[in-house]
């Protein structure tokens, strides 16, 4: 037999037209995976990165030693906020394609990650968000008509418009200003948990990016900074499949879970049920646990699926099947939350429905009177000169001078 | 007053932070108990502790991305890039986020960040230890970007830039660490005690930053440089026989465009000299605001000395090096014109 070196290009196990196949997503049964204590050695629960914790059962049931005993009030609240995210997507993609806002990205069907882990933690723990975390600004009370401001760029913009749609930020709340840049949040994250550190403060910082993001140089950056200091971080990988077009194995995650490159470096990895609230809730409260208490970091990857395009720029039925997010094996994470709290009986689908329709109604007031501190076509404008602003903390003489000249040429 | 060359004056600069300001943390690779390849650092860690004055792991976009993190934390850190040469991992971090995480934030988020890095050749360094990469930093808005020429103004310009809320990028000529070279290999290292500027106030002062300097006033003619080229500058300039005004320009970005104006208008003519490459390098920017702003009192086309559009050569340094015999032809004909 000759045998020579041959060149791997990883396949997505479907493409349109075909049927899809999530034979490849390894799915351990709810209530599957101990749960160890927080000061284990990562290497001595390196079964974590490989199977995947889930509380959640197909009846609606919840199990396991990852149960958070959530009371049924917190579970609400987490609902409205899933739904609250949903509703607040549906709202800005519909009024993009109105030509209202130049641009949008939804999270939908991913809506657990950020709400679920959001809640798990304290006011004062720092997010670094990548831009499809748009749950963190809700379960921190920003409200819908500032986010949407935000996209419009107008006179209420947090950003002054200076920043595409949905790269949001709020000093108050402790959410990073979002980069368009991908992973370059992951090290900071680091850096500003190391300074938390220093200063003998509990807070934690999180971050966020996605599956492709991880084959950034940041990425392993973060990790390393993060194992060698033992910065109180939580780094998540959100595993949605795809990265614009480009399926996650070409970020090697045909190999190995991403949760298990944290084991590299001495950093538990931890993989979950990213579409299953209670099983979110529970390995992020586990990991800011070792956080605040010395254990040091912890990398966590969810698994879930990009049920929407990328972006309102992106049209993923050219790249995937179209019934593939009806056949994800993981289901909505709204769904699976309602289920249990309608099996718990503190809940109803008719519940569920007014507050369907109350949210809707809540996105659609908030974009009425967002629209009323100005769109990018109508006025009330923000004043241009003001781009000269911040770009240093004191304008120095050259802005100045462009300044002058812009505002006597103007534009166009 | 204490005579410091370089890197005592530095040394001093970083004591006097660490002491006055919790806030401010060292970081860098073997900055800590070694004090670093340059000693600038030296014994700080022993002063101030292994949790302010950090090693770091060699990865220059983890040194300024978790900078960048401690920063918007409250912390003040002065992070060190070993070499220029090596800054360009952290490239993105610098550019994209730190110098615009301000403005993209509508002021609400900052990172009040130093990066120190020893830039500039004549140390047999070849092209990976010898490269004058500012031009690449003041291209980008946000950053502020100074290179000092002397101890006096290195220990003044770091105490600015780390009590500065904006990020500098503080480039430092590791040729005249020792000593002001002149440009003459050939000739004995001449000490930084033989300089006026070698002379240090031990204690805190400043040195803005945006401010250039003259360091030779005269009528005939304007030689625009920074670093090291300043030395090799005024040496040139005793040799040539003209009566050229030397400024320093110590800040790249912002610039200090009036003190430039003043000159050259006085002159009518000018030579820039710097040891980075020329095509596309900040001695552009310079020759390009000269003419915009002088350009009715010019007697002459603008001259610039540079550093050949080539990288660093290990053998030929003295062949690349814009030493003093064409900063004198390039006065010449300035004079001539």
């Amino acid at each position: 037999m000759i045998q020579k070196s041959r060149l791997h290009i990883p396949q997505p196990p479907a493409r349109p037209g075909e049927a899809p196949d999530f034979s490849y997503v390894k799915i351990s049964a709810p209530g599957e995976v101990p749960r160890p204590d927080v000061n284990t050695r990562a290497m001595d629960m390196a079964d974590l990165a490989h199977s995947m914790v889930r509380v959640l059962k197909d009846d609606g049931k919840t199990t396991g030693p990852w149960n958070p005993h959530l009371e049924p009030e917190v579970l609400q609240v987490g609902l409205r906020h899933m739904m609250l995210t949903r509703a607040f997507d549906d709202r800005m993609q519909r009024v993009q394609r109105q030509g209202k806002i130049s641009f949008y990205i939804k999270s939908t069907g991913e809506e657990a990650v950020a709400v679920a882990q959001c809640m798990a933690l304290r006011p004062g723990d720092m997010l670094f968000p990548s831009y499809r975390q748009q749950g963190l600004q809700i379960v921190r009370g920003r409200k819908l008509v500032d986010l949407m401001c935000q996209c419009l760029s107008n006179t209420r913009d947090m950003c002054k418009g200076r920043q595409m749609p949905i790269m949001y930020h709020s000093r108050e709340a402790n959410l990073f200003s979002i980069s368009g840049n991908l992973t370059t949040q992951y090290p900071q994250a680091v850096g500003w948990a190391m300074a938390a550190a220093m200063k003998g403060e509990d807070n934690l910082a999180a971050s966020w990016i996605g599956d492709g993001s991880t084959a950034e140089p940041d990425f392993h950056h973060a990790l390393t900074f993060a194992s060698v200091y033992q910065a109180p971080v939580i780094l998540n990988v959100v595993n949605n499949q795809w990265a614009i077009s480009t399926f996650q194995a070409f970020a090697g995650g045909g190999r190995e879970p991403f949760a298990a490159r944290g084991l590299g470096y001495g950093i538990p990895g931890i993989r979950v049920d990213g579409n299953d609230f209670l099983a979110v809730y529970a390995v992020t409260e586990w990991a800011a646990e070792r956080a605040r208490t010395g254990a040091g970091p912890t990398l966590i990857e969810h698994v879930t699926y990009r049920a929407s395009a990328h972006s309102t720029s992106d049209d993923p039925s050219r790249y995937r099947p179209k019934e593939d997010s009806d056949s994800w094996p993981l289901g909505d994470p709204i769904k699976r939350l309602k289920q249990y709290l309608v099996q718990l009986g503190v809940w109803t689908d008719k519940q569920h429905e007014a507050l369907e329709r109350e949210l809707e109604m809540h996105a659609a007031d908030s974009w009425k009177e967002a629209v009323t501190y100005g769109t990018m076509s109508e006025g009330p404008g923000l004043d241009p000169s003001d781009m000269f602003e911040d770009v240093y903390k004191e304008m120095p003489e050259h802005l100045k001078k462009q300044r002058e000249q812009m505002l006597a040429e103007g534009g166009k | 007053m204490a005579q410091m060359n370089m890197i005592q004056a530095l040394n001093s600069a970083m004591d006097i932070a660490l002491s006055k300001d919790p806030r401010v943390v060292i970081m860098g690779e073997d900055v800590g108990y070694f004090g670093g390849v340059f000693r600038c650092t030296d014994g700080l860690q022993r002063k101030h502790g292994d949790h302010r004055v950090l090693d770091t792991p060699i990865a220059e976009g983890g040194i300024v991305g978790t900078a960048i993190g401690m920063g918007v934390n409250g912390m003040r850190p002065v992070a060190e890039i070993q070499f220029a040469d090596y800054i360009y991992p952290a490239f993105d971090q610098i550019v994209s986020e730190l110098a615009r995480l301000r403005h993209r934030s509508a002021g609400d988020f900052f990172a009040p960040i130093t990066i120190r890095s020893p830039c500039g050749g004549g140390i047999r360094g070849g092209q990976t230890h010898s490269q004058s990469p500012e031009g690449i930093f003041t291209h980008v808005c946000g950053i502020k970007v100074v290179m000092p020429s002397n101890p006096y103004d290195a220990k003044g310009m770091l105490l600015s830039a780390i009590e500065d809320d904006d990020p500098v990028v503080f480039f430092e000529p590791k040729r005249i660490y020792n000593g002001p070279f002149d440009g003459d290999p050939d000739k004995p290292a001449r000490p930084w005690t033989t300089h006026p500027k070698g002379e240090v106030p031990e204690g805190h002062y400043t040195v803005p930053l945006g401010k250039a300097e003259i360091v030779r006033a005269g009528e005939d003619a304007t030689i625009v440089t920074y670093g090291t080229m300043v030395h090799v500058a005024v040496a040139a300039t005793e040799k040539s026989g003209i009566n050229a005004e030397i400024i320093d320009v110590r800040s790249m970005a912002p610039l200090d465009v009036a003190t430039l104006r003043a000159s050259v208008e006085k002159t009518g003519r000018c030579v820039i000299v710097h040891e980075a490459t020329r095509f596309s390098g900040y001695g552009a920017e310079l020759s390009a605001t000269i003419q915009e702003e002088c350009f009715w009192h010019l007697e002459a086309p603008i001259q610039r000395v540079t550093g050949w559009d080539t990288p660093y050569p290990h053998a030929f340094e003295w062949e690349y090096f814009p030493g003093q015999k064409r900063i004198i032809n390039a006065l010449r004909t300035v004079m001539e014109a």
